[in-house]
């Protein structure tokens, strides 16, 4: 088990690494880049001016030293320019230094470790704030929407594939499954729309933009519901799968025989094996409601993690996009983790070996 | 002048019968499937199964949509009127100078909503599925292997497979497709001078697949046969070359050596026959006497002349070459869901591998490739075909995404997604809300349609 977990530790790191490498790679690309300088300068800088902001900026220097600048194995180095000084280190030196600094001279360079690693993220350009902070405030909005699209959608889901799958071929059964089925054919974007044309522009019930922080019912259910229904589907006809084969098994048989009641065999016998595969399936299901967020968040205009997403990456702001790419990986496979330790854990005749 | 309006009764039976040539067609095929259902395997069965005929009438629907939609749409897709109110007018308005019905209203720019649904349609079945498909290639050629060798491929494809689940899609299809990202750069390369972008790279790597592929099954299928073997190889060369070139670099081979003497027309007949002749070889020659084989040539031909159809129309080599976003998001959605098709072929390699039949090859000495795709591949058939399905659904609604983040094809195309993205803005007042309410209900059908046909064949299968 230590074996399994340290294997699948390491192959976190791998992914990780290879994976901010692919969008470091690409929010350097030389076209982002020129739209970076003209954002940051003006609009109608010439070329040269591009060429000369992002030398002083120090993104003309070799990928690999500025990849492991950001990441924090190497100190990231600071200079002076034009009695300015510049530098992915920067932030991690306080005005006394940075005025010590300028005050060497015009050669002067010093260096501080400054990456994510030692928790520096660097500086949001979109937002004006550090991107720490953005990240944090995000994420704790979008944690407050899961929750509650979590606490919808798991009991709901697994109620209606244990309906469902308790007693196969009934019409119960076929009603919910074409639900299912339903539900699973309607990504966000469409539910939303309906949604908001039926309950907030038709019915005027509900509002059609979401204000974060503010957990009312006119406010998130509209969100919410958009967000659970995708995923009930999916999940419901996979418990509705496990439980028809627990429920045709032999242990289930023999119960059934002893004389046990109906109820008696579902909740007591059937259940506890039946939810074994929802179980990893939910927790598979992050990295999928991710997306999720992100268009949920911008229909309904509700300032979060993914709303953050898509003007960090609308404006090219790289340390923001770097940091949000950071932490979705992270969360996704610490999910992938948790599902299959949780499994093994779940399931004695998976061990692993 | 006020533009007058229809009932919204008379909406409803207008827009049942505008869609005619679709019902007929969706009759025409029902009528010749039952009675040929015998033949036709697991699709005959799904014939008993309500939830199977439920999606195949869906799919059938939105599929002669498509095909009809000159016939279908009133207006072209971007065609606006230029009298008062008809902007972002409601549903049944009349324009009062083309006496036109805009049956689902008009959108932000006077546009005819059903007609736009209607074309987009077409874009949609262009992509989602040949998207799916390809992504199929990419993900069995790396999959079976794989799954059957296990070792080095299987970690190396597998960490791959998971580095791209891992990425939160969206971010990926922004990094991909934005426009400084798929700002393609010529490169040159002897006499020829190529695009070159990281999407343009993408494609080229991702179409070099199917090609591969069939390659591969000739070789394997037909090493006894050197003849036999040597003309498909060259047919699939010459074909997937041509093709490949077309799409990915947009350089045409025909267009090139007949461009000096040959119409525009007869170039785009010629893609059409070249194309249609490879169908038939593939089709006819490798499984004699298979009983559907006449179906299936006759379902190549329609299919040929529904995808050339425009060529013939006048506007040549339009399925050959695609626009530089087209290119993209078909790379992006390729890339986001080849991981999957891998992860599935993968599996069910590794189940099959064990069967007696794959033993028996084994102990014949059969190629390693020849196992896996003429032994293990045509019995994973089932949850493939399946899995297909869902696939194109999947594939659907990711399309939609991009659209409806106005990542997708250019702003003004009619397809489902980006007229949702572009009806966003006004669904809150319940007069506008039309705007983007019909397209999502299309896409919504469709997917739906692709998910009941999906559940029967699953239903019908594991009958077996």
């Amino acid at each position: 088990m230590l074996m399994f977990i340290l294997r699948r530790t390491g192959t976190m790191l791998a992914t990780m690494v290879a994976l901010t490498v692919i969008v470091f790679y690409m929010v350097n690309l030389p076209g982002n880049l020129e739209k970076l300088a003209k954002t940051e300068g003006n609009m109608r800088m010439t070329d040269e001016q591009v060429e000369q902001w992002l030398e002083n900026e120090g993104f003309n220097r070799p990928f690999l030293t500025r990849y492991a600048e950001w990441l924090g194995v190497v100190p990231a180095s600071v200079w002076v320019r034009e009695g300015q000084p510049f530098g992915p280190g920067l932030s991690c030196l306080s005005e006394e230094e940075q005025a010590a600094l300028v005050a060497e001279g015009p050669e002067a360079t010093t260096s501080a470790f400054c990456g994510t690693i030692q928790g520096a993220m660097g500086w949001s350009r979109v937002f004006r704030k550090p991107v720490a902070e953005v990240v944090g405030e995000r994420l704790g909005h979008t944690g407050i929407l899961m929750f509650w699209v979590m606490i919808v959608m798991i009991p709901m889901s697994l109620t209606i594939g244990i309906l469902a799958g308790m007693r196969e071929g009934t019409g119960l059964d076929r009603g919910l499954s074409v639900a299912s089925i339903a539900t699973t054919s309607a990504p966000e974007y469409v539910t939303g729309i309906i949604f908001t044309v039926i309950f907030a522009s038709g019915l005027g019930w509900l509002k059609g933009i979401a204000k974060a922080g503010d957990v009312t019912f006119e406010n998130f259910t509209l969100p919410v519901m958009t967000m659970a229904l995708y995923g009930m589907g999916y999940i419901a006809r996979l418990t509705r799968a496990s439980m028809v084969e627990v429920m045709t098994s032999h242990y289930i048989r023999t119960a059934r025989l002893k004389g046990l009641n109906f109820r008696t065999v579902v909740l007591k016998h059937a259940l506890r094996n039946a939810l074994i595969t929802p179980f990893t399936v939910i927790m598979l299901q992050f990295p999928w409601l991710l997306t999720g967020v992100v268009v949920v968040e911008a229909m309904f205009n509700y300032k979060g993690f993914g709303f953050a997403l898509i003007q960090a990456a609308g404006n090219n702001d790289i340390d923001l996009l770097l940091a949000i790419s950071w932490v979705a990986v992270i969360v996704v496979l610490l999910t992938q983790l948790i599902s299959d330790i949780g499994y093994a854990y779940l399931n004695p005749r998976i061990r692993v070996k | 002048m006020e533009p007058e309006y229809i009932a919204w009764y008379e909406v409803i039976l207008y827009t049942i019968t505008r869609f005619w040539p679709t019902w007929l067609s969706i009759a025409v095929t029902l009528a010749v499937g039952y009675r040929y259902r015998n033949r036709l395997g697991t699709f005959g069965r799904l014939y008993d199964s309500r939830i199977g005929m439920a999606g195949v009438v869906i799919v059938l629907f939105w599929v002669f949509t498509a095909i009809w939609a000159d016939v279908i749409a009133q207006m072209g897709p971007l065609e606006q009127s230029f009298a008062g109110g008809i902007k972002r007018g409601a549903p049944g308005i009349i324009d009062p100078e083309s006496n036109i019905v805009f049956l689902w209203g008009g959108d932000n720019l006077a546009r005819d909503i059903f007609s736009r649904v209607v074309y987009g349609c077409r874009v949609v079945l262009i992509i989602a599925p040949s998207a799916t498909l390809i992504a199929y290639m990419v993900g069995s050629t790396l999959g079976l292997p794989a799954g059957y060798f296990l070792g080095w491929s299987d970690t190396l494809f597998s960490f791959l497979a998971n580095l791209i689940l891992a990425f939160p899609v969206i971010l990926l299809f922004y990094l991909l497709v934005t426009p400084e990202v798929q700002l393609a750069v010529p490169v040159e390369i002897g006499p020829f001078t190529i695009p070159w972008s990281i999407p343009i790279a993408l494609a080229a790597v991702f179409l070099l697949f199917p090609i591969l592929f069939l390659c591969a099954m000739w070789f394997t299928r037909y090493e006894q046969a050197p003849k036999k073997m040597w003309s498909y190889l060259g047919v699939t060369a010459v074909v997937g070359l041509w093709l490949y070139f077309g799409l990915v670099f947009g350089l045409d081979m025909i267009k090139g050596i007949g461009g000096g003497f040959l119409s525009e027309t007869e170039i785009g007949a010629t893609s059409g026959l070249v194309v249609f002749t490879a169908l038939l070889i593939i089709i006819y020659v490798p499984i004699p006497n298979r009983p559907t084989r006449h179906l299936e040539a006759g379902i190549a031909a329609v299919a040929c002349w529904a995808y050339f159809g425009p060529v013939f129309g006048g506007e040549p080599l339009d399925a050959i070459q695609l626009a530089p976003n087209e290119l993209n998001i078909f790379a992006a959605v390729i890339l986001g869901s080849s991981p999957g098709v891998f992860r599935i072929v993968r599996g069910i390699t590794m189940d099959i591998k064990t069967r007696d039949y794959v033993a028996a090859a084994q102990t014949r000495g059969e190629r390693s490739w020849y196992i896996m795709l003429w032994e293990i591949l045509p019995n994973a058939r089932g949850p493939l075909i399946v899995d297909f399905c869902l696939r194109i659904g999947y594939t659907t609604i990711l399309l939609g995404t991009l659209g409806f983040f106005g990542l997708g094809l250019q702003p003004e195309s009619p397809d489902w997604g980006s007229m949702i993205n572009h009806g966003r803005p006004f669904v809150r007042l319940a007069d506008t809300a039309h705007l983007a309410l019909f397209p999502a209900i299309a896409l919504m059908t469709l997917v739906l349609g692709l998910n009941l046909l999906a559940d029967g064949l699953r239903e019908e299968s594991l009958k077996d």
